[in-house]
């Protein structure tokens, strides 16, 4: 089982997230039409496009959920196309869901604990109290300090806020450690206020690792982003710094070509 | 670094330790207190009862598995232990009779390696029926293996063999009741512990979402798998138990009305908490024992109890005994105890009419050769009077009625203490 902390790029050219003429059809209808994307470590990427472009489908066939129909995808050189979702995970990727994807009837701790477990090597073990897996406890209180939630640590997920929720989401994600993270609209659904605490929160527990992030909001991703990739109808048509990919002329038609965005830019002072 | 940047108070943890003494204790005591054959028999019962929906439970309240063919396992074990017993009667398997459950449970944990490795392939709806399938095969198949299964007779055996260690020779249902309670003890202590393990967490985590189980890192069928095996064991050591108790084991310990039971009362004891199936083993034994050989209606009762339950108190007993727990904790009995009482009479009252009612027509279906008058307690009741017939239909009326008027006041009641208390909690959580 590779260790998800070295990166092995030799054949990909250093890459810690590739991909490769990616496609995916559903039927007769093909969603994904040659995606092509490579990631550097340590980069942070927002993946935007208009609704339909196939963002969540993307990150469906990064993290294992379903299997391109054609194309590879890489992680630190090595195919992951194709393989079952936890078997991505314990290579080093984990992603975030655009709607809570949490265990309900756990408290916050008990959710963040079973996130670090597989990654403390606890496997399947029945023969051990949790109560005396010091790594694997000392890690879940730090994540739950990250994400600044102890005052609810014992507290059951349903009686979360949502914003609170979607922290816990997070958590849930960066706990096991992986070096590449996918968030899934992270601040969907928050007020101006609450994005922007939430996008400190983002930058402080993705240090050292390998961003990827499906945003609509403008502000967020012209100030998190060090590149942007931008998916229309199944393709990545630009893939640039946030200024050039703001230029372009081509994504200016196809998306950014509205108020709306100019608006956000302008609030969020980039 | 330092990992104790917060300062972690640990206790002894008392409760807990009160709480499993108390268990041992009443587990030990049992019999001294009921002492008639029938009590007996019931004790045993319920031991062997307490662990076989302890392990149902594993798969139902703590993996989200819902099986209806549990008795497979129990009973693949009973029959395990039973030849196992034959053997050592005979001399070709030299174990002491105290460990050949043990033989039961491992046999039940062979068969849910083998079965379950299909049967957890899937969830749901889908592995509901798979279980059904798989009770209904083992059990057609009991009568096609006549040397494995024995018959229409079953197996026989006798458990009074070798030389007797301290006088104990497991002859006197006593001596098989307290094999029985150390079973019952140490297989509850680990099924607990199997709770507080990584594997028993993840267990939860498959229940409550299964999809992102495996983007932490989890093959959730494996997590089931095994989980699978665990409760199969401890199944079968239930079964291993039942040979010694009976000293015979037929197909019935297979068949869809014992995975019926385990269901139907671990449901009704409670799925939420660990606790909730050792009521409902209690409830089993004494439905399928007393209320049996108490009336032909028994089933009837039982079906509209579950519905009952399933409807309006799908957390079971124990849910409803922590609520009851919570609201006394903060103090705030005192304000509900009224409306208890007003409940509880207004629903016997109901209850006696009911029953009268339904015992009376069962007499006049099912009991035709013995005449127009009925027992019921100590009062004869002749079902031709139309007396009888509009006297329980008046109690029932009065007591129906009187029952919904009480649970509008216990709703209204509930509800403030309710409030009162999550008040109570966000005042605490403030400081």
């Amino acid at each position: 089982m590779s260790n998800p902390n070295q990166s092995s790029s030799a054949s990909s050219g250093g890459f810690a997230l590739e991909l490769r003429d990616v496609r995916k059809s559903f039927g007769k209808t093909e969603i994904i039409r040659g995606a092509q994307l490579q990631v550097k470590e340590g980069e942070r990427v927002a993946l935007i496009g208009p609704n339909g472009a196939g963002k969540s489908t993307l990150f469906n066939l990064i993290s294992g959920r379903m299997a391109p129909s054609s194309g590879e995808i890489l992680l630190n050189g090595e195919r992951i196309d194709g393989r079952k979702p936890y078997e991505v995970n314990r290579r080093g990727l984990a992603r975030s869901f655009q709607v809570s994807n949490l265990f309900p009837r756990l408290s916050v701790f008990e959710n963040l604990r079973c996130a670090v477990l597989w990654s403390m090597g606890e496997g399947y073990a029945f023969w051990r109290f949790l109560s005396k897996l010091d790594a694997a406890n000392a890690r879940a209180e730090e994540v739950l300090g990250m994400i600044r939630l102890q005052r609810k640590r014992d507290v059951s997920v349903s009686s979360l806020t949502y914003a609170e929720q979607r922290a816990l989401e997070i958590g849930v994600t960066i706990a096991g450690g992986g070096k590449v993270i996918l968030l899934d609209e992270p601040t969907a659904g928050m007020s101006k206020s609450e994005t922007a605490n939430f996008v400190q929160l983002i930058r402080e527990v993705t240090v050292g690792k390998t961003l990827l992030t499906v945003e609509h909001d403008m502000g967020v991703v012209f100030g998190l982003a060090d590149r942007i990739a931008v998916l229309v109808y199944g393709e990545v048509i630009a893939f640039d710094t946030p200024e050039k990919v703001r230029g372009n002329e081509r994504v200016r038609e196809a998306y950014l070509g509205s108020t709306l965005a100019d608006q956000q830019t302008a609030e969020a002072g980039v | 670094m330092s990992s104790h940047t917060v300062y972690r108070f640990k206790p002894y943890n008392l409760g807990r330790w009160i709480v499993w003494t108390l268990f041992a204790l009443v587990l030990m005591v049992a019999p001294l207190l009921w002492t008639s054959s029938l009590s007996m028999t019931m004790l045993s019962q319920m031991g062997i009862g307490i662990i076989v929906c302890l392990s149902y439970n594993m798969l139902l309240g703590q993996g989200g598995m819902l099986s209806f063919g549990h008795a497979v396992y129990s009973g693949l074990g009973a029959f395990g232990a039973i030849h196992a017993l034959n053997f050592a009667s005979a001399g070709s398997l030299p174990i002491p009779v105290s460990l050949v459950p043990i033989v039961g449970g491992v046999s039940g944990l062979l068969v849910a390696a083998l079965l379950g490795a299909v049967t957890t392939k899937k969830s749901g709806t889908t592995f509901a029926m798979i279980t059904m399938g798989i009770g209904a095969l083992v059990f057609s198949m009991s009568l096609m293996l006549p040397e494995f299964f024995g018959g229409e007779g079953g197996i026989s055996s006798n458990r009074v063999i070798g030389e007797s260690v301290m006088g104990i020779t497991f002859g006197p249902q006593i001596q098989v009741y307290y094999l029985i309670a150390l079973y019952c003890f140490v297989s509850t202590a680990l099924m607990f512990a199997f709770t507080q393990t990584p594997l028993g967490r993840m267990l939860n985590a498959v229940r409550d979402n299964p999809e992102r189980v495996e983007f932490i890192g989890y093959d959730t069928q494996r997590v089931r798998y095994i989980s699978f095996m665990v409760a199969g064991f401890f199944a079968g050591i239930a079964g291993g138990l039942v040979a010694l108790n009976n000293e015979i084991v037929t197909a019935e310990v297979m068949s869809a009305e014992r995975s019926g039971a385990y269901l139907l009362f671990t449901f009704i004891g409670g799925a939420l908490f660990f606790f909730g199936p050792i009521i409902g083993a209690v409830l089993m034994v004494l439905a399928e024992v007393l209320l049996h050989e108490m009336t032909k209606a028994w089933l009837l009762y039982l079906g509209v109890g579950f519905l009952a339950m399933v409807m309006y108190a799908p957390g079971g007993f124990a849910a409803l005994l922590m609520m009851n727990v919570r609201v006394a904790a903060f103090g705030m009995m005192r304000r509900l105890w009224a409306v208890y009482l007003a409940l509880f009479g207004a629903g016997f009252t109901a209850l006696v009419g009911i029953s009268v009612m339904v015992e009376m027509i069962y007499h006049r279906k099912l009991n035709v050769a013995l005449g127009p008058t009925m027992t019921y307690w100590r009062a004869e009741i002749n079902t031709d009077s139309t007396g009888a017939w509009v006297g329980a239909g008046l109690l029932a009326l009065v007591g129906i009625g009187l029952f919904e008027v009480a649970r509008r006041r216990f709703v209204i009641r509930w509800s403030a203490v309710q409030d009162d208390i999550e008040a109570e909690l966000r005042r605490r959580n403030a400081l």
